[in-house]
């Protein structure tokens, strides 16, 4: 039998059609892996084996009827494993969002995301770890211990979807859920070597999504390609009654077609100046640049385009996001979950419990959101950060008038050691420049693999498109990944 | 722009956050360095500019008014830290 850990996704799910090997054997491979390898790089906070062989037998159970009575084509992911990051419940599975004043919370339902995946029979081999309430860059600010990157375990894995990240890329997964508020899904990828897609906002039920911030917060999909990420995007979009602000919209069809000559003919791509600025990495501009050449021989038509108030959307950014965390963590207070810090009175209860338990980073945002939100500073903070958000949004708006898709770098470096930005905020924030502006204008975008740099570390590029257009994004990363080989390869490990 | 302590722990006593006297210290330092990062926004006219509070546009959802089968008590008290019959149990909110 092959590794059953290297197969791709539609490979799986030829395999357990034909009867090469069934879910449990796929998953007890994954199971397998994750033992012996896990402990170096810690992608997961909670196991779920148990779980996992159920489903699976379940879902060797579904084929095995198909096969005798036949019937509708069992989905493509069927039986196939998953990891999922821990700030998405999943019923009776802990779930701390790499914090400890959530060490003990057991949700007692599945986020709706997760909920629809299991319903196609995926397989949830655990969670994975997570910077505290998805706030960070690089998976150190879990309460639970850094993740390491599979690429050089001195480095970090990004952040803060890391687990979710490594996991795919060392191979202890084929696929995991993140999630992304300013580049949570795509920026590790970017460091791991894998494939981020962030769905639009609105596109993707966040229900049982733990709240960080709600109008950017999105559920996204981490995989090997962007053939393997889409079937989970596509199974887990659509509008839910849970969530108001989900969206009903058709689930985008796309089927990965065979190898054309110029598959992107018609395609319009813009690069925009903004994205090109000193101090990003000279290896990874210029990967990205060779990238986005080969995008043009794939057919598509290359222009320069501006995004005028792309220096504006970190700040931005770095006010509305707290705002909003600080009103949505407001309801960590000892009371109805979590540990709580014994004292004599309700507020001590609450400030020793949120005090004690909070890590640095979401103390420092909660902070930073309180002052942008109280009398006085409102409107020279947290209000003309919405205005200035609204220039970035039509800033995109225009360019989607004169191209389909933007490509950038995804991250201006390669994965960081760990311990380099722990003291310096800001400069730990500044990692995230190029992937914020999309939370901000609700937009789509994907990270993929685009080459390496000097020290064997992953390069990611970044596409772009208008909201609800995913399709173009997968599009063009699978016509790229068509004649690359940057996404198959792997860690030494 | 500079926080001062008082200022700090004006804002933690809002956000109901206890701090040490070193949090308070390197929170002032590093609040005070991203705020000063963030004021570049003000330098921007954004005169007649509307706000953007969400991505969406504005619309209104609603769903028939029809009782629904919800969490059960007792699941909804399991991470709870303190409960007693059948409620979430808290110290003494008035004296």
């Amino acid at each position: 039998m092959p590794d059953l850990t290297e197969l791709s996704l539609s490979q799986a799910a030829q395999g357990l059609r034909s009867v090469q090997f069934s879910s449990r054997e796929l998953t007890q491979a994954y199971l397998e892996r994750i033992q012996r390898l896990d402990p170096q790089l810690h992608a997961f906070l909670t196991l779920t084996p148990e779980l996992a062989l159920v489903q699976a037998g379940l879902a060797d159970e579904i084929f095995a009827a198909w096969r005798k009575n036949g019937g509708a084509s069992p989905s493509p992911l069927l039986g196939i494993p998953l990891a999922v990051k821990d700030i998405l419940c999943v019923a009776d599975v802990r779930c701390t969002c790499g914090s400890r004043i959530l060490e003990n919370f057991v949700p007692p339902y599945d986020a709706t995301s997760v909920a629809r995946l299991r319903q196609a029979g995926m397989v949830i081999l655990g969670k994975t770890n997570t910077d505290e309430f998805a706030m960070g860059s690089s998976t150190e600010n879990s309460a639970y211990g850094i993740t390491r990157n599979p690429w050089d375990r001195e480095r970090v894995p990004g952040g803060s979807s890391g687990g979710s990240a490594t996991a795919v890329a060392a191979r202890l997964a084929p696929l995991a859920l993140g999630t992304d508020t300013g580049g949570s899904v795509r920026q590790p990828a970017s460091l791991c070597g894998v494939t981020g897609l962030k769905p639009t906002y609105g596109r993707v039920s966040r229900y049982g999504l733990v709240a960080f911030g709600s109008s950017l917060d999105c559920v996204g999909v981490l995989g090997r390609s962007a053939a393997d990420v889409t079937p989970v995007f596509a199974c887990m979009a659509g509008a839910d009654p849970l969530d108001a602000t989900s969206l009903d919209l058709p689930a985008p069809h796309f089927e990965p077609g065979t190898a054309k000559d110029h598959p992107l003919l018609g395609l319009k791509i813009g690069v925009p100046a903004e994205y090109f600025i000193p101090g990003i990495q000279t290896e990874v501009e210029s990967a990205v640049r060779r990238a986005i050449e080969v995008l043009r021989e794939l057919g598509a038509e290359i222009l320069p385009v501006s995004l005028p108030h792309t220096q504006y959307a970190l700040p931005v950014y770095y006010l509305i996001a707290p705002a909003e965390a600080s009103a949505n963590l407001a309801r960590y207070d000892g009371i109805r979950y979590g540990p709580r810090q014994p004292s004599n009175t309700m507020w001590e209860v609450f400030r020793h419990t949120r005090g004690d338990l909070f890590g640095p980073e979401v103390k420092r945002r909660i902070m930073l959101g309180t002052y942008a939100l109280s009398a006085g500073y409102y409107d020279a903070y947290y209000g003309q950060a919405q205005k200035v958000r609204t220039l970035i949004k039509q800033d995109f708006e225009q360019v989607f008038n004169q191209v389909d898709l933007v490509a950038t770098p995804a991250s201006p470096n390669t994965a960081f050691r760990i311990g380099q930005h722990v003291n310096d905020p800001l400069s730990m924030y500044l990692e995230d420049i190029f992937t914020l502006p999309a939370n901000l204008a609700g937009i789509p975008g994907i990270s993929f693999p685009a080459g390496f740099d000097s020290a064997g570390l992953p390069i990611g590029m970044q596409l772009m498109a208008a909201s609800f257009r995913e399709d173009r994004l997968i599009q063009a990363a699978h016509a790229y990944q068509q004649v690359t080989d940057w996404h198959m390869r792997r860690p030494q490990l | 722009m500079s926080l001062t302590t008082e200022q700090v722990e004006a804002i933690a006593n809002l956000a109901r956050l206890e701090l040490s006297a070193e949090e308070k210290e390197l929170m002032s330092q590093q609040l005070s360095d991203i705020l000063d990062y963030v004021n570049r926004l003000q330098a921007l006219d954004t005169g007649g500019i509307p706000p953007t509070s969400s991505v969406l546009p504005p619309r209104s959802v609603l769903r028939p008014d029809e009782a629904r089968p919800g969490l059960e008590r007792e699941t909804l008290l399991r991470n709870a830290s303190e409960t007693e019959a059948g409620q979430f149990r808290v110290p003494a909110v008035l004296e």
